[in-house]
Order: C-alpha cells, then sequence, then structure tokens
C-alpha cells in the first residue's frame, strides 16, 4: 500500500494577491487563558505561520500563513497534538458565519439609543415647561427644533431594519408587524414636523425614537437567539462535514465534499466516513453501515465492494473510486423526501404570524378610522392625524413582537444550558404539540457504539495487552473495559484483520476469526477472537447497550400522555431486546428509510403529531417528515440538518425535558399574548378618544413589553421541579 | 437663557463623541471575543489588544 507522501488542503486556504494565506480551523476544548497561549505559541512555531489568533467565544483559530509553502495539514496537527480537537473550516462557510446583521442591529441599537437620551433633553423641559408655563412659545420651538435636529437622522438611521422588513413584505403584497411600527414612526415624525412648523405644543420626536430603540432591544435579543443556535448547528456540522481526501499520483489532496467528481480517486482512513458513493479499489477493512441501515453488524469489504456514502470505515485504510457525486450519492432520494418533508413543514404556521395576520390589518383600521372619524366629527387634521398616531404607537405591536421571542429565548437558553440546541422558534412551538413519539433504535435507545459484554475478567486480562495497541473500535471498547495495563510487543495491524503481537514472549493475535485460526464464527454477531499461537482460541462479543435512562425516559413519556413507538432498521432480535428492557410494545423492525418516512407519514394522516427521534441517514426522510423532530449530537449531518432539536451527552432524558419545555413556554406565550390583547383593548380605545398622547403612549408600550419579558423570564414551576428531581 | 444654546449642542456632542466611540469598538472588532479577551488580559504576552477582523 503506497502512503501518501503530503495531505495537500489548499483548497481551504484563502489567499489574497500577494499570496498571503488565511485558514480557519474550528478548535474543539479550549478554555482558558492556558489554552489559548499554549496553542497560539505551537501554532505560530509551525514552519510557514506568520500569525495566529484564537477567539475563545466562537472557537475559531485564524491562522495567516505565509505565501508559499505552508501546510495547514501541518496546524491541524500540531494543535491535534496538544490534544485539541481540530477540523478545517471551509472558507464559505466561515463567510457566512460573519455575522453582519448582528452588527447591523447593534449600530441601530447604539444609534437610538444615543437619540433617545439626547431627545429627551429637550423634550422632558418642554413637557414640564408645558405644565408650569416657564417656557415660552418661542424657546418651545426651539427645543422641538433641536429634538427634531438630534431625532430624525437616529430614527431614520435606527428604523432602517424596519423599513426594509416592511418595504420587502409589502411588495410580496402582505403586511408583517413591521408595517405598522414603520408607518407610526415616519407619521410621528411628519406630525411633529407639521407641529414644529406650525408652533404648535404637540411634537413628539423622543416617542418615535424611544419606540425604534425597545424595539430594537427586543430585535437584538431574538438575533442573538437564532445567531447562537445557528453558528452552534454550523459548528457541529463542521465537525462531521468530511474533508474527501483525493489522491493524484502520491499526494493527498484535501478537498469540499461537493467538489468530488465521478472517477474520482479518493483514500479514506480508517475512523473516517466514506464521502460519496464508489467502489474499493484497493484496501480491506470493516464498514458500519449502521447509520445508513441502522444495523449493527460490521460488513468486512475488499477490492471491489460497493461503498455507500455515509459509511464510517472501522480498520483498513481504503481506496476507492467515485461513482457518483456528492448530491447523486445514496442520500440524494433521501435528501428528496426530507425536502418535500421540510415543505410540508414549513407551512406550519407561526403562532407570532397567526396573531400578525389578524392584529396588523385591524390596528391600520382603526387608526384609520380615527383620522377620518375624528376629522369628520371636527377635530381638525391636526389634532386627528395626533390621535392616529397616538392610536398606531400606543398599539404598537411591540408587546406582541416580543411575547413569543421572549418566551422562545428564554425556554431555548434554558435547554441550551442542559446540551440540547433548538434550531429555530417555531420547532419549539411545534414539539409542544407533540402526541406520538417516535424513537430510532440505534443511537438513540442504544448508545450507537458495541460494548464488550459478558467477558471474564482473566480473559480480558489476557487479551487486553493487544487490544490497547490497536485503534479498531471494538479493541478499544475492550481496552476501555480492561482499563490501564500492558501494551503487547512488536504489534503489527492488518487492515481490516486484526492486530498480532507480542505478550511476554508469546505470539498473539486478536481479530477475525479466519485471522486469529477459527473456522467460521458468526457473522450476525459482533465479535473478535483472541489467542496465543497454537493455544485455544476465545471468543470476545459486544453488544450495543442500552441508554442507561431509556427505560426511566419511556415512563416519563407515557406520564406526559405520549404514546411511544420504535421504528429501526435493524433486524428483528436486538429491536425485540431492547425495547422489551425500555418497556416499549410497540415496534417494528427491518425497515427501509421509505419505509420509515411512510409510516410517519401515515401517523400524520391519521391525525397525530408525532415527534422523532433519530441519529442516522436511515431516519433522515423521516425526521423530516414528522411534525417535529430530535437527533443526538452524534448523528450524521443529514439527520442533525433534517432534525429541529440536536441534543448532546449521554442521557435520553433531555427529550423529555426539551418536550416540558417547550409546553411552558407555549403557556408562556399564550400568557404575554393574553396580556397583550388585554392592554390593547384598554389603551387603543383610550388613544382613539384622544385620552392618550403619543407620549404617553410610547411609555404604555414600553411598559406592556417589559411585563411580557418579565413574564418570559419568570422562573418555571415544572423547572423547578425538574431541577430538584434532578438534584435527587 | 443663552447658555442653553451653548450647552445644548454641547451636551449632544458629548453624547455623538460617545456614539462615535461606540462606531469605533465595533469597527474595531472589541465584541468579537469577550471570552478570549476576559482571559488574555491575565497575561502580559497575550495581552495584545483586540485584532479587527483582517
Amino acid at each position: 500500500m503506497s502512503i501518501a507522501l503530503h495531505r495537500d488542503l489548499e483548497a481551504f486556504v484563502e489567499r489574497d494577491e500577494a499570496g498571503r494565506g488565511r485558514v480557519e480551523l474550528l478548535v474543539n476544548g479550549a478554555r482558558c487563558a492556558g489554552c489559548i497561549s499554549k496553542i497560539e505559541k505551537a501554532v505560530r512555531g509551525v514552519p510557514g505561520v506568520s500569525a495566529a489568533r484564537l477567539n475563545l467565544t466562537t472557537g475559531k483559530l485564524a491562522v495567516e500563513l505565509e505565501p508559499g509553502k505552508a501546510d495547514p495539514q501541518a496546524v491541524v496537527d500540531t494543535v491535534e497534538g496538544l490534544g485539541y480537537r481540530a477540523c478545517l473550516f471551509d472558507p464559505a462557510e466561515a463567510k457566512a458565519a460573519q455575522d453582519r446583521e448582528g452588527r447591523e442591529l447593534a449600530l441601530a441599537l447604539g444609534v437610538a439609543g444615543f437619540g433617545a437620551g439626547n431627545v429627551m433633553m429637550f423634550t422632558v423641559p418642554a413637557w414640564a415647561g408645558l405644565f408650569g408655563q416657564e417656557l415660552n412659545a418661542s424657546t418651545l420651538t426651539l427645543m422641538y427644533w433641536m429634538a427634531a435636529i438630534v431625532a430624525t437622522p437616529c430614527a431614520l438611521f435606527a428604523g432602517r431594519p424596519f423599513f426594509r422588513s416592511a418595504w420587502a413584505s409589502l411588495k410580496r403584497g402582505k403586511a408583517n408587524m413591521d408595517v405598522p411600527i414603520s408607518i407610526g414612526v415616519i407619521l410621528t415624525l411628519i406630525v411633529s414636523f407639521s407641529e414644529t412648523i406650525l408652533h404648535g405644543q404637540h411634537a413628539y420626536f423622543d416617542a418615535a425614537v424611544t419606540l425604534l430603540f425597545l424595539l430594537l432591544i427586543g430585535r437584538y435579543l431574538d438575533h442573538r437567539l437564532r445567531a447562537n443556535a445557528r453558528s452552534a448547528a454550523r459548528d457541529l456540522l463542521a465537525l462531521q462535514t468530511p474533508v474527501a481526501m483525493r489522491l493524484t499520483g502520491d499526494v493527498e489532496q484535501g478537498i469540499p465534499v461537493a467538489e468530488v467528481a465521478v472517477g474520482d480517486r479518493l483514500v479514506v482512513a480508517p475512523g473516517e466516513r466514506v464521502p460519496v458513493d464508489g467502489l474499493v479499489e484497493s484496501g480491506r477493512s470493516d464498514l458500519d453501515n449502521a447509520l445508513i441501515t441502522g444495523e449493527t453488524a460490521l460488513a468486512p469489504v475488499g477490492a471491489g465492494a460497493r461503498l455507500h456514502a455515509g459509511a464510517l470505515n472501522l480498520s483498513g485504510r481504503l481506496v476507492m473510486t467515485a461513482t457518483a457525486r456528492s448530491e447523486d450519492s445514496t442520500l440524494a432520494a433521501i435528501a428528496r423526501l426530507m425536502e418535500a418533508g421540510a415543505q410540508t413543514r414549513s407551512a406550519y404556521v407561526r403562532l407570532a404570524d397567526k396573531a400578525a395576520a389578524l392584529y396588523v390589518p385591524v390596528v391600520h383600521t382603526i387608526a384609520a378610522l380615527t383620522f377620518v372619524g375624528g376629522w369628520a366629527l371636527g377635530l381638525g387634521p391636526r389634532e386627528a392625524l395626533l390621535r392616529a398616531a397616538a392610536v398606531l404607537i400606543v398599539t404598537c405591536p411591540c408587546a406582541l413582537g416580543l411575547a413569543v421571542p421572549a418566551v422562545q429565548i428564554a425556554a431555548s437558553s434554558r435547554l441550551f444550558r442542559k446540551g440540547v440546541l433548538v434550531k429555530s422558534g417555531a420547532a419549539l412551538e411545534r414539539l409542544a404539540e407533540v402526541d406520538h413519539v417516535v424513537f430510532d433504535k440505534t443511537g438513540v435507545l442504544t448508545e450507537g457504539r458495541p460494548r464488550l459484554i459478558d467477558a471474564p475478567a482473566h480473559l480480558l486480562a489476557l487479551a487486553a495487552p493487544l487490544a490497547r495497541a490497536s485503534r479498531h473500535p471494538l479493541a478499544k471498547a475492550m481496552a476501555l473495559e480492561a482499563g490501564f495495563g500492558l501494551v503487547a510487543a512488536e504489534c503489527v495491524e492488518a487492515a481490516g484483520q486484526g492486530v498480532e503481537g507480542l505478550i511476554d514472549g508469546r505470539r498473539a493475535r486478536l481479530g477475525r476469526a479466519a485471522f486469529v485460526g477459527v473456522e467460521g464464527g458468526d457473522a450476525r454477531e459482533t465479535e473478535l477472537w483472541f489467542g496465543f499461537e497454537g493455544d485455544v482460541k476465545i471468543r470476545f462479543v459486544f453488544e450495543d447497550q442500552p441508554r442507561a435512562d431509556a427505560a426511566e425516559t419511556i415512563a416519563e413519556l407515557r406520564r406526559l400522555g405520549l404514546s411511544v413507538e420504535v421504528l429501526s432498521g435493524d433486524l428483528a432480535g436486538p429491536v425485540r431486546d431492547i425495547c422489551h428492557g425500555a418497556g416499549i410494545t410497540d415496534w417494528r423492525a427491518g425497515l427501509t428509510p421509505f419505509e420509515k418516512a411512510s409510516i410517519v407519514d401515515a401517523l400524520k394522516a391519521s391525525g397525530r403529531k408525532v415527534l422523532m427521534v433519530g441519529d442516522g441517514l436511515n431516519d433522515a426522510a423521516a425526521l423530516a417528515k414528522a411534525h417535529a423532530s430530535m437527533a443526538p449530537g452524534a448523528a450524521v449531518d443529514a439527520a442533525q440538518n433534517a432534525a429541529d432539536l440536536v441534543f448532546t451527552g449521554e442521557g435520553l432524558g433531555v427529550v423529555v425535558e426539551a418536550i416540558e419545555t417547550a409546553r411552558e413556554a407555549r403557556r408562556r406565550a399564550l400568557e404575554n399574548f393574553g396580556f397583550s390583547a388585554l392592554y390593547n383593548l384598554v389603551a387603543a380605545p383610550a388613544a382613539m378618544l384622544g385620552f392618550i398622547n403619543p407620549f404617553i403612549a410610547a411609555l404604555a408600550m414600553s411598559g406592556s413589553s417589559m411585563v411580557v419579558l418579565l413574564n418570559a423570564a419568570r422562573p418555571s414551576v415544572s423547572q423547578a421541579r425538574l431541577s430538584l428531581r434532578s438534584r435527587r | 437663557m443663552n447658555i442653553v444654546l451653548f450647552l445644548a449642542p454641547f451636551s449632544v456632542g458629548l453624547g455623538a463623541l460617545g456614539l462615535l466611540a461606540f462606531f469605533w469598538t465595533m469597527r474595531s472588532g472589541q465584541y468579537d471575543d469577550p471570552k478570549g479577551d476576559a482571559e488574555r488580559i491575565l497575561y502580559d504576552h497575550l495581552d495584545e489588544g483586540p485584532e479587527s477582523d483582517h
């Protein structure tokens, strides 16, 4: 087997005109100043690196490379050598990760804050003066002019995010929440200008800017929630997205999987996933197909064997020929199903949008009626317009707009602390409605990795020295079970076969039945054989163990009134065992991805709201079709992409917590809606009748927003109960 | 009352100065890595001040 001399990762380097390069790495595990110091110092020591800086907040290491010979792989190796997990970031992804929108919102927020503070300086004396009669009319006008000079540019700058969104929505023939906000702000400015020019007493420059300031606070919080969730998801994916290693002559070149062409020769090292469908050209290995078919038995492959994208290469280095591009691989059919599922799901109307669809036209009509009615009843156009503006401001859907995002931010961050990543607010709303839970078996109910079972300690101790020397996952599981100890000498690993070495001077082998010298062996079970030369052979059996809290979680789900079902692609035997242990009576085995998806479809058609929990490619379509979906952090990209929530950690209990949190969030959102509706029922008529001027309206509006925010942040009873339970 | 004509623009100017400072901190990337900067300040050899995007 030819060992590649050089792994070329030029595709991940961004070069400027002078040839200086820049790569971004995602570094896992860096936490303190010590880590920064260690990593930066080591990376700067790599030849060809001119600068390195680790961002502890995002976990990104930016490395600048000198023109010419600088090797990104050396940087990755250096960081991994220090004990941190590192992977290269696709430059296109890195661009997308730059948070332009967040920066714009922060700037708008800063300007609105400045404006609100400084306009008050002029208008508060004006308000006070109106009552105390200390200011004469000309001073008042002067004050207003100064307020106008400060407020107008601030309002126009800070309002841009709203104006843009409102305009985009109007162009599509719809009215979102930003339409009344924009009209309210612009109308208030126009009224205030006309008042000031006509030496009137009712200018509300302060109201316009303060309104924007308060709205932007909510907008910014909402944006942060979504940006955090997105970047965490992107990082998870970057850790998993395999770099396909293309073999050209003797050189391995790392390229993004999307760039693989049919006929490319690719190298799949042990521990990596097969990037696209293909045929094995040379090498022998075992494949773990669990993520594609759900099967737990390992599949041995040799030259000429067919490989499916997503399979995990366990033991030997394989050279393969790509027979499909990434888009045409086994994934394609699944991906199409997923898209269809995602489309039906995006038709789901969010709570806030439902409210907005009712609310916006009503508010506009009321404001228009106020103006027309007021004028007709002899108020005069100025007073009528003023009242209309007050109506628009006081009914500003601020509390309504905050009602849902505030609750969702609180719920998402609560879940995030427990290791659950929520991809969107809509996902939480759908999760709250779920009444039926479908689990996948491998990797969800079980840990998804083999564990040694029923091995007597003295036999394990015999084989352990060889197991410690091997990188094969089964051997690793054995070594883990055996703990620290001796390592065999002169170890040679035969790819796809096993490992051979000297233990106390005796030659021994650990591996496949044939390798160790045993005829036959049960291919259906995951096993390793061990034996000294010319001695008795010992068999070790491995099994995928159920997660520790699987049974408890199922019981909790039943208590919440949910029915539970298992759909697995694995054989009936293991599925029955696991389901029996977890107390699940309703299960089906040996399903294809399409059958899984159609079962979920059928459940949906019968009116059930299904939560799908799955991790494999074979679950991806079902995940996308289900009403809500969760995937563990160890799942394949496709599953994580399709899932609404991604959970990390060993336990399955987070599924229950996620559902309870989502239901709680839904209750809170409805409470908030109720409050905002009540507020509007009182405030809108008051504004129409002229009891409220635009300034008071702005204050009342912000008061109602505060109530909504506080309600969202209030710790909940069920959360307290949950944390009590976990403490016990 | 005339003092207002001087004081008002002056105080707005002060506010604007603060706003400009905020713009500058945004532009120079001082919010890009709050966690890292909090750690870096503890060590002389790491404390090179904030770095801009490029």
